[in-house]
C-alpha cells in the first residue's frame, strides 16, 4: 500500500511538473496578484492545454500525498517523494530543452541522495 | 531565426548585466516564498491529518471531508499559495533550477518535524540535510533561465 502511494505521488507528480513548466513558459509571467487578477489567471490557465493536462496528474499526486501523510510520518513521506528529481531533470533537458550543466546534475543528484538519507 | 547567445568573451552591457542580476535576485526571492508556503502547508496538513487519524482509501471522498478540519484547511490554503507562486516561478525559471532549489523545504520540514512534532533526527538525517544543502548551493549559483536569449551562468 505504501509503495503504491509513493508511486502515485512520484510519477504523476513528475509528469505534472513538466506540463506545468511547459504551460507557464507559454503563458508568461504572472504580474497581477490581486484576487481579480488571480481569477483571470485561473480562467486563462483553464484554456492552456499543458496546464489542463497537468491538473489530473497533480490531483492524483496530491491525494496520494495526503494518504501517504496520514499513513506515515512527515519525515518519511516528504523525502521519499524526491526520488523523481533525476527523472524530471533528464526529461526537462530533452523535452523542455533546458541547459543542464554539471552543477545542476551534481546538485540535483546530491539533493536526491540527501532526501533519501532523510528517509532512513 | 538564429539567436546569438552571450559568451564569456563578450562583455555584457551595464543594462544587460543589471537585468541578469535582477532576474537572478527575483528568482531567489520567489523561491524563498515557494519554500515557506510549502513548509507551512506540509506542517498544517501533517498536524491536521494526524488529528483526523489514518485514512486508507483510494476514493477522494474521505479526503474531501477532511478539508473542514482547521489545520487541513490552513494546509490547503497554503498549498494554493505554494502552487500559485511556484507556477509564477516556472513561467521564467528552468524546472531543473526550481526543483533542487525549492527542495530546501525538505530540510526545513525535517527540522520542524524534529522540533515541533517530536520526530527523531538521527546522524543520517543531519547528513542528509547537509548533502541537500550542498546540492542546492551548487545549483543556486547557476543562471535560472537557460531556455531563452538571456542564457548563461
Amino acid at each position: 500500500m505504501i509503495a503504491l502511494l509513493v508511486a502515485l505521488v512520484v510519477i504523476p507528480g513528475a509528469v505534472g511538473d513538466l506540463l506545468n513548466s511547459a504551460g507557464m513558459k507559454r503563458y508568461g509571467e504572472i504580474t497581477d496578484w490581486t484576487p481579480r487578477g488571480l481569477l483571470h489567471l485561473c480562467r486563462d490557465l483553464l484554456h492552456n492545454s499543458y496546464i489542463l493536462a497537468s491538473i489530473p496528474a497533480m490531483a492524483i499526486s496530491f491525494f496520494a500525498m495526503m494518504a501517504l501523510l496520514s499513513a506515515t510520518t512527515l519525515s518519511f513521506a516528504v523525502p521519499i517523494t524526491a526520488s523523481s528529481y533525476i527523472l524530471e531533470t533528464a526529461l526537462a533537458k530533452y523535452w523542455l530543452k533546458e541547459h543542464v550543466d554539471w552543477r545542476r546534475w551534481v546538485g540535483t543528484t546530491l539533493v536526491a541522495i540527501g532526501i533519501a538519507l532523510l528517509s532512513f | 531565426m538564429k539567436i546569438n547567445l552571450p559568451t564569456s568573451l563578450e562583455p555584457l552591457s551595464e543594462r544587460a548585466l543589471w537585468r541578469k542580476h535582477s532576474l537572478a535576485g527575483k528568482t531567489l526571492l520567489v523561491s524563498l516564498i515557494v519554500i515557506g508556503t510549502n513548509v507551512v502547508a506540509n506542517y498544517a496538513l501533517e498536524r491536521g491529518l494526524r488529528q483526523i487519524g489514518v485514512v486508507e482509501s483510494l476514493s477522494p471522498a474521505p479526503y474531501v471531508r477532511a478539508f473542514v478540519h482547521p489545520w487541513v484547511a490552513i494546509g490547503v490554503i497554503f498549498m494554493f499559495a505554494w502552487l500559485t507562486t511556484r507556477l509564477s516561478l516556472l513561467s521564467w525559471a528552468d524546472l531543473t533550477y526550481v526543483l533542487p532549489v525549492t527542495s530546501f523545504s525538505y530540510v526545513i520540514s525535517a527540522v520542524i518535524g524534529a522540533v515541533y512534532l517530536d520526530e527523531k533526527v538521527s546522524v543520517l538525517h543531519w547528513l542528509g540535510i547537509s548533502v541537500i544543502t550542498l546540492g542546492i548551493l551548487l545549483v543556486v549559483v547557476t543562471y535560472p533561465k537557460t531556455s531563452g536569449v538571456e542564457s548563461g551562468s
